[in-house]
């Protein structure tokens, strides 16, 4: 086998320190290793953030700020999150399978940015700030492209803060096979609406400003039947053409909204 | 009968026999992870190999440089097709009488086919091993489509044999033709169909898809050098014919090869082929003295071991207007792949693809079936079904719905006018098949009234009526489905396989102390024979179930039997064990007979001992003669009791079943959810009906993953797009419907108990059940065909296509 070392990271600096160009970051491994058994990647060091200290989640009041090393069973069933952002919790409890949710992490999730994953949609459709060990992110400014972020190559993820929205949620339409989203979308309501699409755009998750628009307007799923949704720059693979995705990010959007009860 | 005997029912349910839901003794190891599979054997030095695969469909292997892979640490040997030539061996016969390249002779002809092998300390090793080979491609145009096999400018796959105009089946009128297989009055047909008062058209594709079972191929070779004995373990679903394959191809002599099948994680027919990693492994063992190890990854497994489908039917049905079914034809053009590696038996190219007359009295009928090399992998089995009778039963069952539209009849109406009826059985088929029994209408009336087939109708029309209304967005589809069988290859007169006949076996030892154990000539992969045959042998021979040892899958120890695969295990080594059973009895009654001084005729067979008639207190127990065989001196009678039984079946056995799913489809996402699924299956005579039903459940879950989303599918270059599971859909608990399961019981006439198997019946009649629903859901809306697999984007298709989004 190709020579890869394992450590464990003491805090965020011990892993920068640690860090170099043949080196990983170590979060749940849910993306990482499969990919390293594929020999997709082959790090000669993998540095496990698991001591770190970055796992939980904690009320701010006006946000919910949760660990980057949190993973998504946590979410799942934390009673914080279920209280304030009940939407966090539904999106967690289908990410992948139980084993996945009992491993993967939210930080591990946001850093990857996998044009498929789930928790990015949130991310930017709560305008979370991504908290690192050097600096404060907008989600806005965070999510570049598939798989990229604005991150830096020493910089960790340590905790994303997600505001209270007035009311939020996940509709998600899963590939059958692998559970990613074909097309997943985040609804968030505050003073204006946002929604986030996911599994569906060739630069990963984006934001629809036609569909914010309406529903800012008018907050009701059949606010959703107008608005043109462009397959344009949308992913076609074999399990589905561009044009079913523009038309499940409608539907899926109709259903999110539905589902946070309006007006 | 004295007073210390206990009743007869008491007695009969100490035996746990015939008809008991006993729990599978199977089930303590595997549920505890105490299986032992063949990835579970570790021996002292052994290797592993592992394979390069080539990354193109269609290309020449300019060059293949091996130097930096021998050079890592841990590599021991990189075989290729030159080292293996002066043996013979870079080439090997398959099951159909084509041959297949063991690595890459000079070209590759699919995705992920063998070019090399690598063997190293570990898998690790082997893996860097693998990476480190540099294979110069000179790649070449790629034919994935069969239509376009024979066309101008086809690519020639197979250079080896483009000359050859007669295959193993006949005479080929293309180099990428493989043979014509023809079933029935061609002339007869055609006349028919001409003078009908109606005909339905329709070309019935059945895709390509993939057993997957939950442990992918692979084994141990151990050669021993010094007493020139070699010993495979392996996931074999037929070792004995592994053995004598094995003694044919590399010239051992056949005593000195050992084949053992360990626990089997699954076969579903992918584990009954001969793959090129046997071959590597063994001359890997040969080569370097010491065990080698194959274990498939997934992505192997599903790109490169046998797939299963792939069949394009083309069928025209034609009737009188008020609905006889007068005449059947059927075109098949048959994906096979790179080789011909089907395994059907010899006689039957395209399996008993000829039952395609389903459940049905036509009185006419024609199939002729093209086989067609393609840049696909090679395979061809029979996953979960007899030999290609799951395409056989689709075909049928899709016409039969098709033919209802055409004639504006409701579909269970106009399969109720054409069922074979009881009467007629035994049966002759218009395509030469004797069915040896059944009653498909007493199930029928069952099944319809069972789920409230009438009511259901009502609902779907005021459904249609709230759908144009713009009530609802979602439609209701009852997916009916009756399907015959024909299993339990087979009689030995027209069934072999590479020649050996398609009987089967069972060895019966009886211990001194009135215990048992029972060796066989199949192999459990998850069925449950240790359960099973020990309860056929408990009601024959009155030991108890629990007192009998059922051993397979060594051929040094097991008697010779072609394994288990298509329903056989039940139909032929089933009747072996009864028969076998028998012969031991009639040892019993003689030594009863002499223990009690009485005539062999006076005694008759009470549940578990003999006793004199009309003196019911003197008898003697299955227990006191097995240890009277052992200890007393009876003249003219050998001691020890022991039997053994080949058992050549003198028909096929014919289950049946009737199968409704109803299916609620949303026109705008093209998601389906499954609201009742009933199985009414007759399997004859019922063994164990816990293990039916779990094998119910398990079959319509695959047909569920079949027919609503599971598929290999290729690109244009020939790329397989679904080699792994993240795209490759196996349905979990999660994606499970509740299933509700019934049954019919007509015994075989033929078989010593009268079971017919039931293992593949769900995956046979299950695929028919859902794909009519989906069907069925949109024939208001004018839909007749679709392809399956019908996952969302295909349905949400079919939805805009008929109009339902405008």
């Amino acid at each position: 086998m190709y020579q890869t070392n394992y450590v464990r990271a003491s805090s965020t600096d011990d892993a920068v320190a640690k860090l170099d160009d043949e080196a990983k970051l170590l979060a749940g491994g849910m993306t990482l290793l499969p990919t390293m058994k594929q020999r997709l990647a082959s790090p000669e060091t993998l540095i496990d953030l698991a001591d770190c200290g970055l796992a939980g989640i904690e009320d701010l009041g006006d946000a919910l700020k949760i660990g980057a090393m949190t993973r998504h069973v946590d979410v799942e069933t934390s009673e914080i999150v279920a209280k304030s952002i009940p939407a966090l919790a539904v999106l967690a409890a289908k990410i992948g399978d139980r084993q996945v949710r009992n491993r993967g992490t939210i930080g591990g999730s946001i850093a990857n940015n996998d044009p498929s994953a789930c928790y990015p949609s949130a991310a930017l459709a709560l305008d979370a700030t991504i908290h690192t060990n050097s600096r404060d992110i907008a989600a806005d400014d965070f999510f570049v492209g598939m798989f990229e972020t604005a991150l830096e190559e020493d910089e960790i993820i340590t905790a994303i803060s997600f505001p209270k929205p007035a009311a939020a949620a996940y509709a998600k339409f899963p590939n059958p096979a692998s559970r990613y989203a074909m097309v997943g979308v985040f609804v968030a309501k505050g003073d204006s609406v946002r929604v986030t699409v996911t599994g569906a755009g060739e630069d990963g998750v984006f934001r629809h400003a036609g569909l914010e628009a309406a529903l800012t307007s008018s907050f009701a799923p059949e606010s959703v039947e107008p608005v043109t949704v462009s397959g344009e720059e949308m992913i076609s693979d074999m399990h589905a053409a561009s044009d079913y995705r523009a038309h499940l990010v409608k539907e899926m959007t109709r259903r999110a909204v539905a589902a946070c009860g309006w007006p | 009968m004295n007073e210390a005997t206990p009743p007869k029912e008491e007695r009969t349910a100490a035996l746990s026999g015939l008809g008991t839901s006993r729990k599978r003794v199977e089930d303590a190891r595997f549920t505890q992870g105490k299986g032992n599979y063949v990835d579970d054997l570790k021996m002292p030095g052994m290797l592993f190999g592992d394979f390069v695969r080539s990354p193109y469909a269609h290309a020449r292997v300019k060059s293949i440089d091996t130097e930096k892979a021998m050079a890592l640490p841990g590599v021991h040997a990189v075989l290729t097709a030159a080292d293996l030539e002066p043996l013979g061996l870079h080439w090997m016969p398959t099951l159909a009488g084509d041959k297949q390249m063991v690595l890459a002779d000079g070209k590759v002809l699919f995705q992920a086919q063998e070019v090399a092998f690598v063997v190293a300390d570990d898998r690790y090793a082997a893996a860097d091993g693998v990476a480190a080979v540099k294979v110069e491609y000179e790649e070449l145009p790629v034919l994935v489509d069969p239509f376009k096999a024979e066309s101008d400018g086809a690519p020639v796959l197979r250079e080896d044999i483009a000359d050859q105009t007669e295959g193993a089946h006949g005479p080929r009128r293309h180099p990428n033709h493989i043979f014509t297989w023809e079933s029935g009055d061609r002339e007869a047909t055609e006349a028919v169909l001409a003078e009908a008062d109606v005909v339905a058209e329709e070309m019935i594709y059945y895709h390509r898809t993939h057993p997957c079972p939950l442990e992918p191929c692979g084994c141990v070779a151990s050669m021993d050098k010094v007493n020139g004995k070699l010993t495979v373990w392996g996931t074999f679903q037929a070792p004995h014919a592994v053995r004598t394959v094995a003694s044919l191809i590399s010239g051992i002599a056949e005593h000195n090869i050992r084949i053992i099948s360990p626990d089997i994680g699954g076969g579903f027919g992918n584990k009954v082929g001969v793959y090129p990693g046997y071959v590597c492994s063994i001359v890997a063992s040969i080569v370097t003295g010491v065990p080698v190890k194959w274990i498939e990854d997934r992505s192997d497994n599903l790109m490169a071991t046998a797939f299963a489908r792939d069949y394009w039917m083309k069928g025209r049905i034609s009737a009188t207007k008020d609905g006889k079914i007068t005449g059947l034809h059927c075109h098949t053009t048959a994906d096979h792949g790179a080789f011909d590696a089907c395994a059907d038996p010899t006689k039957f190219p395209a399996g008993f693809m000829n039952i395609c007359t389903g459940s049905y009295d036509i009185p006419t009928a024609y199939l002729a079936v093209d086989g067609i090399y393609t840049n696909k992998a090679p395979g061809g089995v029979a996953y979960r079904c007899s030999f290609r009778v799951t395409e056989a039963a689709y075909f049928i069952e899709r016409m039969i719905e098709i033919l209802a539209i055409k004639l504006g009849m409701d579909a269970a109406e106009l399969r109720v006018k054409n069922f074979i009826k009881k009467d007629q059985f035994p049966y002759q088929s218009a395509l030469g098949w004797e069915y040896d029994s059944g009653d498909y209408h007493t199930g029928w009336d069952k099944a319809l009234k069972a789920v409230g087939y009438e009511d259901l109708r009502k609902e779907q029309a005021a459904r249609v009526e709230a759908f144009k209304r713009g009530e609802t967005r979602m439609l209701l589809g009852i997916g009916l489905s009756h399907f015959t069988e024909i299993v339990g290859a087979g009689p030995v007169k027209n069934c072999d396989i590479l020649g050996l006949g398609m009987f089967d076996s069972c060895e019966i030892r009886i211990h001194p102390t009135g215990s048992a154990i029972a060796r066989l000539g199949t192999i459990s992969q998850g069925q449950g024979h240790a359960t099973t045959f020990a309860q056929i042998l408990a009601s024959e021979i009155g030991l108890p179930a629990e007192d009998i040892t059922l051993e397979e899958g060594d051929t040094d120890t097991a008697p010779y039997g072609l394994g288990t695969y298509g329903s056989r295990s039940t139909p032929v080594a089933g009747a072996a064990t009864a028969m076998a059973g028998r012969k031991i009895r009639a040892k019993a009654q003689m030594i009863a007979a002499y223990l009690l001084e009485v005539h062999d005729n006076d005694l008759e067979w009470d549940v578990d001992r003999f006793v004199v008639k009309g003196s019911p207190e003197r008898f003697k127990t299955m227990k006191e003669i097995a240890f009277a065989s052992y200890n007393q001196a009876i003249p003219g009678v050998e001691p020890g009791l022991e039997a053994v039984s080949y058992y050549d079946p003198p028909n096929m056995t014919y289950p049946f079943g009737s199968y409704i799913c109803v299916m609620e489809i949303n026109v705008d996402t093209g998601t389906t959810e499954i609201r009742q699924v009933y199985a009414l299956d007759d399997c004859g005579t019922r063994i164990n009906p816990m293990i039916i039903e779990g094998q119910v459940h398990g079959g319509l879950t695959e047909a569920l993953a079949i027919a609503m989303g599971q598929e290999i599918a290729y690109d244009e270059q020939g790329n397989v797009t679904t080699g792994t599971l993240m795209d490759f859909f196996v349905p979990t608990a999660v994606e499970t419907p509740n299933y509700q399961t019934d049954y019919t019981v007509t015994p075989s006439p033929h078989h010593p108990i009268g079971a017919k198997g039931v293992g593949e019946s769900p995956n046979v009649g299950g695929v028919p059940a859902f794909s009519n629903a989906v069907h069925d859901a949109f024939r208001a809306f004018g839909l007749t065909q679709s392809n399956m697999p019908h996952d969302h984007w295909r349905i949400w298709k079919t939805a805009q296509s008929l109009g339902l989004h405008d």
